[in-house]
């Protein structure tokens, strides 16, 4: 009786968080960081790819892999050590941004830069480099991160910092799972001295209008995100909301050290009087073109009655609005979604989410969120942010649109490039090598994959984002391991053709 | 039974890459033939060898559809995984898995032998599962597919003739009945097929026949309980439907007195 993983890993089909993509895939979640190490070397053994996955929260494909073993480190989510003078964790890699601050927060500690949903991963959270609200101020994930440990596919762990391995550690901070397993992270909390922040809204009347008003309150905001209604067209193209909020400080919060604990972080139970448990149900009628543009209509006028209010939210309110809503991602249908989410500079920012906006309602494609925020450079190899803005944006996929979609998505993709953007891919299911070669610079992708080599010689780490956007970079790095044939229900096509059978270049045509 | 059309070039896109476990002889064979004939390529997995080379040579002489030859016993469980792989990929994909395989060996009157009953739930039962697992997951994530399963009337009452017979075809049954549920809603047809009396290796020299038909109509009227798409259940011929209602209404203390 043979123990190969190839013959006793159950399957799975797993999504993205998007829904608008499914694999089969052989899953394992191991309990220690022992049994994961021995997963790998059995899979590398036998010759079949190992892609990582934290808790899936990635909207496309960057967590799924048909073709050899999803290994998930979910289970792997303790914490190991808090220091709650300093505010450093040492935590496996499978903890929640949600595990940490519960258990943080009541000494004063927040994460520095959580994402808009508290269920990812610490080790998602570095794979990512992932982004806050408050980006332009105190850059991504990664800025925080002290130390990590990176099993390579050799099966040795090293630890990586900014003094050990440093080219490591900025690579494999945002080198989406591809240089190893992440396997311990440390990472320094950000003191606060109360749960609550101060937080103002703002009305934008056009998406001009939602620039000044960030440009004019980036210099003093802890946090700035805006909404755009992206069904406003003409002068009003790009009209919605600012939401800025600050850190209270020592003796402004009315309540003292009181809101710091867990309790007041929760979401309430009911929204409007409606269980949150069951709300995605009621959205899910309003989640067609009419219905979202009547939503959205009455979004821009609730903002434009709430212009100038300030009021007092928890942390978590404040983060994880998302989260408000469980499940709302079903309020899509089965077809589901998918985020595209532009990084535009600078200079070029607001011509560029202007072009992109009306390009989106010409091609009768208008997107249900979008959201607008502020980046600046940072240190890390493939790092998606720059001096400069961005928009994340959702689109609805259905069976009749879908082709239209991946055309639009392939013009905006063009726009972009041509603006010196980029792209991000914890949000991506769409692009292409070309894009991406196109929207990295050539000398970078050359010195991860050169990394990719020397960590993983034989391109044992491998998932479907990897194989979709990275495409002959990675056959050129993976010598060793075999290839069988991936189960993926492709995104970039209709459903016939086999996916991997041809060349990813080519796909957009199927 | 009832004249049906055969599978033509339309339907055929739906099928285009399909497995058949048990496609040595009888129903599968005739299933497999069938498939090619209208243009599929079919991969034939069974234990026989010389069999399934006679039968890919024959596909191959029509000039229709492609077969590919795997010898595999179904009851090594812990090949499945990696055959299943290999064969999509030779494929280029899949459309639709026939498991066809299944052992009616004879049990005497006053015969209790645990190694012929662990056979039938080895090959009749379990072996699907190890089958249908791997497929069931490719096609929810295609979110297209079929699945269909050569279950038996046998398993609608627990006769005394072959206990473990029935038993596995009962489960069989519910099996596919759950996969069914599972995946429909994903766009996945599963069908359940229950034949009456066949006229193939299984039923060769048995007493007490009737209804008899050939494997190749078997075939056709399992061919045309898919092409439905609805995901069923349905009996081959139709007629045993009757049957199956007799003989799940007949009270418990008449069924233990017959002889059926
Ligand atoms: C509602 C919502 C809001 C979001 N808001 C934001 C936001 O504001 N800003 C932002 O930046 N992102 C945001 N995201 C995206 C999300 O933060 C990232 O996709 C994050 O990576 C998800 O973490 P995860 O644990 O779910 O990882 P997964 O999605 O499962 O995996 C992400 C990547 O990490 C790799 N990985 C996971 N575990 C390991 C490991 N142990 N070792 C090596 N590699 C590993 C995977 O291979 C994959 O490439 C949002 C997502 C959702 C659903
Ligand atoms: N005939 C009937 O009256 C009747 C009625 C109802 C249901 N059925 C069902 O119909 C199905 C097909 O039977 P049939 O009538 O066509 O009989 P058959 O001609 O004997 O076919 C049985 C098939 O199963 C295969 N098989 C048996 N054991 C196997 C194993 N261990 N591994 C792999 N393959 C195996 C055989 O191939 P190898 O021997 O080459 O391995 C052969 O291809 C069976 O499930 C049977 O229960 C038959």
């Amino acid at each position: 009786m043979s123990t190969a993983l190839r013959t006793v890993l159950p399957r799975r089909v797993l999504d993205g968080f998007g829904r608008a993509g499914n694999v089969s895939c052989r899953h394992v979640a191991p309990r220690s960081i022992e049994e994961l190490a021995r997963v790998v070397e059995s899979a590398s053994r036998e010759g079949m790819t190992v892609g990582f996955r934290g808790s899936g929260r990635s909207y496309g494909d960057a967590s799924l892999n048909g073709r050899g073993v999803v290994v998930d480190t979910t289970a792997l989510g303790r914490m190991l050590n808090w220091d709650p003078v300093n505010g450093i964790v040492d935590a496996e890699p499978g903890l929640t941004i949600e595990g940490l601050w519960r258990r943080t927060i009541e000494d004063g500690y927040w994460p520095a830069v959580v994402p808009g949903t508290m269920f990812p991963t610490l080790a998602g959270c570095v794979s990512m480099n992932i982004h806050g609200k408050n980006n332009f101020k105190v850059g991504p994930f990664g800025d925080h991160v002290l130390e990590i440990d990176l099993l390579k596919a050799s099966g040795e762990i090293i630890t990586c910092s900014r003094t050990k391995n440093p080219e490591i550690f900025h690579a494999a901070i945002g080198g989406f799972g591809l240089l190893g397993a992440v396997t311990r992270v440390r990472l320094k909390l950000k003191k606060v001295e109360s749960g609550m922040l101060r937080v103002n809204a703002f009305y934008a009347k056009n998406l001009d209008h939602m620039f000044d008003i960030f440009e004019e309150r980036l210099g003093d905001s802890d946090y700035l995100v805006g909404w755009v209604d992206s069904f406003a067209s003409g002068d009003a193209t790009g009209r919605g909301e600012v939401h800025q909020a600050h850190y209270l400080h020592e003796g402004e919060d009315p309540e003292g050290r009181a809101s710091l604990h867990v309790e007041r972080q929760g979401l309430p139970p009911t929204i409007m009087g409606f269980p949150r448990a069951h709300l995605w149900r009621f959205m899910r009628p309003f989640c067609n073109d009419p219905g979202w543009q009547f939503v959205s209509a009455l979004k821009s006028f609730m903002a434009m009655l709430s212009d100038g209010k300030s009021y007092l939210q928890s942390h978590v309110a404040f983060a994880f609005l998302l989260d408000y809503v469980p499940n709302w991602r079903l309020a899509y249908g089965p077809t589901g979604f998918i985020q595209y989410q532009i990084f535009v500079p600078h200079e070029t920012a607001r011509e560029t989410m202007k072009a992109i906006l009306k390009l989106q309602q010409d091609r009768g494609l208008p997107n249900y969120l979008s959201v607008l925020k502020r980046h600046r450079p940072d240190p890390f190899l493939m790092t998606h942010a720059l001096d400069g803005w961005s928009m994340a944006m959702d689109f609805r996929v259905t069976e009749s649109n879908h082709e239209k979609l991946w055309k639009l998505t392939e013009e905006m993709s063009e726009l972009i490039v041509g603006a010196g953007g980029k792209f991000y891919f914890a949000k991506d299911a769409v692009l292409r090598p070309r894009d991406v070669e196109r929207a990295y610079e050539t000398e970078k992708v050359d010195r991860f994959f050169a990394l990719k080599k020397e960590l993983d010689p034989n391109g044992l780490f491998e998932t479907e984002l990897a194989r979709r956007i990275f495409g002959s970079r990675l056959d050129a790095t993976a010598t060793g391991t075999q290839k069988t044939e991936s189960d993926a229900r492709p995104y970039r096509e209709k459903s016939d053709a086999p996916p991997s059978s041809e060349p990813i270049e080519t796909r957009s045509t199927a | 039974m009832p004249e049906s059309t055969k599978l033509t070039a339309a339907d055929f896109s739906e099928f285009r890459r399909a497995i058949v476990i048990g496609a040595s002889s009888g129903i599968g064979e005739a299933l497999a033939r069938d498939l090619a004939k209208a243009g599929s390529r079919v991969a034939l997995v069974a234990r026989r060898k010389n069999e399934l080379d006679r039968i890919a040579k024959r596909i191959r002489e029509t000039g229709t559809g492609e077969a590919y030859v795997h010898v595999h016993d179904v009851a090594h469980f812990a090949e499945v995984p990696e055959l299943f792989d290999k064969i999509v990929e030779e494929l280029g994909g899949l459309d639709m898995i026939v498991y066809a395989a299944g052992l009616m060996p004879e049990i005497a009157e006053g015969e209790y032998d645990f190694a012929k009953d662990k056979a039938m739930v080895d090959v009749n039962l379990l072996g699907a599962m190890a089958w249908l697992n791997p497929a069931a997951a490719f096609f929810e994530a295609q979110r297209r597919g079929t699945i269909a399963g050569i279950s038996s009337i046998a398993g609608e009452r627990g006769r005394r003739g072959n206990p473990a017979y029935c038993t596995t075809k009962a489960a069989l049954s519910t099996y596919l009945e759950s996969l069914r549920n599972r995946l429909a809603r994903y766009g996945v047809n599963v069908v359940t097929v229950k034949p009456g009396f066949v006229d193939t290796a299984m039923t060769k020299g048995k007493k007490g026949l009737f209804w008899l038909i050939s494997a190749e109509q078997a075939a056709t009227a399992t061919l045309d309980l898919i092409r439905k798409g609805t995901g069923a259940a349905g009996f081959v011929p139709h007629r045993w439907a009757l049957v199956a209602w007799v003989v799940r209404h007949i009270p418990s203390f008449v069924f233990r007195r017959l002889n059926f």
